[in-house]
């Protein structure tokens, strides 16, 4: 059990780290790997309930979503670039009035 | 034969259609055929229904086209009812009808709207059949809504005129203050008896089943209904201004046949009234007021159809006079003869009117005697009848009601008969005093008039010959023996009984005394008659103006309301609430939009705020619930 508490600590840190980092951080490419950071801490208590229910279907979906995520980021990264392209910075500011 | 009565009342409507539908594209001549033989042809069938009735002894005949609803355990059905009383409707209605589509050939030739006249007067034809031949109030309703279509297309026929245009509207609104009371009454009549067959109704109500209460207030409602209709006081505003439609329509609708259906109804349920003779002492009492009042007005008219319009009224106050005194068959002895003269007035006045290309004013008649002599001697045989000459139609019917008004057991009164009388003095008087100005003393038209003044075609006088035959000679059929199986004549009252001859005579003489005292007066180019103008200034103007009564209902009844549409009804309930509250949630909408708007600024830092603060609060809930 203490295995188990201490990976959701694990995760809830991970997840805890990615939000902060997201927060502060003014790189729009820093906040992309915070993002990643996030996903990967949920994705690390998913594995945690899924190995205590003793349940399979837990560990297919854990897969599905770093499929999900991986494609996402092969998204992400060139929406970036063309930003970038755009206006020649990385912050995020500059970009609000994609708010439509 | 079934279907017959079917046959009858439907001929019209297929006029109506053809003539409405193709009527225009199809020319004159298609119209004429349609617009004239179908009337015609249901006036055939009229006659051939009505010797069928008698071959059977007047029995009713009954004929059921189709169940209209069944509601619970009562049945609604459309069946039509044949007795001596519609089917004496049924003839004067298509019979008259016809005759006045014949005439309106002539009449309305240059009109450019002739199909959609004939496939109007159709429709009315095709309305008041069903309201004379409906078994059932219902049927009856429907007819008596038709006709008020009718006529209302029929005033506004010249609708680019707005002036004719607003009659027609008066008419038609007027009409339904009066059929409030109509539906009211019958609502009552059916919560009372359980049936809306008028012949069941008679006879639940002659049963003795019905409390006086519910039948007098019936008795009372179903007249409210037949005021507007027919034109009486306080519902009479709408027939003089309906004068603005063509003329053959004011001869038909609102004199011969129409304005006669709530004399009509009041006769047919003759049953409810006589159980209720509180509602028949007020019949007696508007009737003979509205015929005493509106011939007063007559006097002074000088528009040749608001004379006739007034003594139409006038008239028709006579017939409910009649029904107010339990003589039912009398009234519509009088509906009978009054169908035939009124129309040949006011075919007559039409005549003039074409004559003199669309003159009106009788100030500027005169002379037309030797002009246009057809028109004259019918029109001065109708006078003769209205006035009540002997041995004319309308001596016979208005002596007959002026009898009953004093002798009637049921509410027979001198005073009745003395207001009646001086009403009849007053007919004759104001009937001289048209046919004199129009036709005789000197021409007072204008030069570029007078030469144009030419008698109308045969077509227009052969109907005015007509109805001048039956002017003479329909007092001669005895309707009100007739009728006396269905419409009981009242008890006399034996202390009177021998005055009938001394009453014959004062009539005759009272319209001797009409005709002279016009003569008198207007002869000699009437100057008599204004020095007694100048003398009588206010009573004068008083009469032209109807009594004040259209400013009085602008005071009393039209300010007020507009001043409640306007403030309560389109001020505050339109605008106010409806539209605020409506207004007032698009409002809060659009707000709430905008503030919550501001949430998204577009700055990806502060949606990461929002979300740690929304998985906090989240955090927080499970943990203080879970």
């Amino acid at each position: 059990m203490d295995d188990m508490a201490f990976l959701l600590a694990v995760s809830g840190l991970l997840f805890t780290l990615g939000l902060v980092g997201v927060i502060v951080r003014r790189n729009l490419l820093v906040m992309l790997m915070f993002l990643e950071l996030m996903l990967n801490g949920v994705i690390l208590s998913l594995v945690v309930f899924s190995h205590q229910l003793g349940s399979e279907a837990g560990g297919v979906l854990v897969f599905l979503v770093f499929v999900v995520a991986a494609a996402e980021i092969a998204i992400a990264v060139p929406i970036l670039l063309l930003l970038v392209r755009l206006k020649r910075t990385l912050d995020p500011g500059a970009y609000a009035g994609l708010k439509g | 034969m079934n279907g017959l009565l079917t046959t009858l009342v439907l001929l019209p409507l297929v006029g109506f259609f053809l003539n409405g539908l193709f009527g225009r594209r199809l020319g004159t001549g298609f119209v004429n055929v349609v617009g004239v033989g179908l009337p015609l042809a249901a006036f055939g069938v009229a006659v051939w229904a009505w010797t069928l009735l008698e071959a059977q002894g007047g029995a009713p005949i009954i004929e059921t086209v189709f169940t209209w609803a069944v509601i619970g355990e009562h049945a609604f059905e459309v069946s039509f009812y044949l007795d001596r009383l519609s089917a004496l409707m049924a003839l004067v209605v298509t019979g008259v009808g016809a005759a006045i589509h014949i005439y309106s050939i002539g009449y309305m030739k240059d009109d450019a709207s002739y199909a959609r006249y004939f496939a109007y007067l159709n429709l009315f034809l095709f309305f008041m059949l069903l309201l004379v031949l409906g078994r059932s109030l219902l049927v009856l309703f429907v007819g008596w809504e038709g006709v008020g279509l009718a006529s209302y297309l029929l005033i506004g026929f010249w609708f680019e005129d707005a002036a004719k245009a607003r009659a027609g509207r008066k008419a038609f609104l007027t009409n339904r203050v009066g059929d409030a009371g109509f539906l009211l009454g019958m609502f009552l009549i059916f919560t009372a008896v359980g049936t809306l067959e008028m012949d069941l109704i008679n006879q639940a109500f002659a049963g003795g089943l019905v409390p006086v209460g519910i039948a007098t207030a019936a008795a009372i409602l179903l007249f409210i209904g037949a005021t507007g209709k027919s034109a009486q006081i306080p519902l009479h505003v709408w027939l003089p201004d309906a004068m603005a439609g063509p003329t053959p329509v004011s001869a038909l609708i609102h004199a011969a046949t129409m304005v006669t259906a709530g004399v009509y109804l009041i006769a047919r349920l003759s049953g409810v009234y006589l159980e209720a003779p509180a509602a028949s002492e007020l019949i007696a009492v508007i009737g003979v007021l509205t015929a005493f009042l509106a011939a007063t007005i007559a006097l002074v008219q000088t528009d040749i159809k608001k004379v006739l319009a007034y003594s139409t009224i006038s008239q028709l106050g006579f017939m409910f006079l009649a029904l107010g005194v339990g003589a039912y068959g009398v009234a519509v002895f009088h509906l009978f003869t009054h169908a035939f003269f009124k129309a040949a007035l006011f075919l007559g006045a039409g005549s003039v009117i074409h004559a003199l290309g669309g003159e009106q004013d009788i100030r500027r008649m005169g002379g037309l005697r030797r002009r246009i002599p057809w028109t004259f001697v019918t029109f001065a045989v109708a006078t003769a009848a209205i006035a009540g000459l002997p041995p004319l139609a309308g001596f016979f019917s208005k002596d007959a009601i002026i009898w009953y008004a004093l002798v009637s057991g049921a509410g027979g009164a001198v005073w009745l008969w003395a207001l009646a009388s001086v009403t009849a003095l007053l007919t004759a008087f104001y009937m001289f005093r048209l046919l004199w100005l129009v036709f005789l003393g000197r021409s007072r038209m204008e030069p570029e008039v007078e030469h144009h003044v030419h008698e109308s075609p045969v077509s227009m006088t052969g109907v005015l010959v007509i109805l001048a035959v039956f002017s003479v000679i329909a007092g001669w059929f005895a309707v009100p023996d007739y009728l006396e199986p269905l419409l009981p004549l009242p008890l006399v009252q034996p202390a009177l009984e021998h005055l009938h001859l001394a009453q014959v005579l004062f009539a005759v003489l009272l319209a001797g005394l009409g005709l002279i005292g016009a003569a008198y007066l207007y002869r000699e180019g009437g100057w008599r008659a204004r020095q007694w103008q100048t003398r009588m200034q206010g009573m004068h103007q008083l009469l032209m103006r109807n009594y004040f009564v259209d400013e009085l209902y602008d005071r009393a009844l039209q300010r007020p309301w507009r001043w409640i549409s306007d403030r309560v009804f389109l001020r505050l309930g339109d605008r106010i609430l409806l539209d605020g509250s409506l207004h007032g949630l698009a409002a809060l909408a659009r707000q709430g939009a905008a503030w919550l708007g501001r949430v998204q600024t577009g700055s990806l830092h502060w949606y990461a705020w929002l979300t740690l603060l929304g998985l906090v609060g989240v955090l927080l809930w499970t943990w203080r619930h879970v």
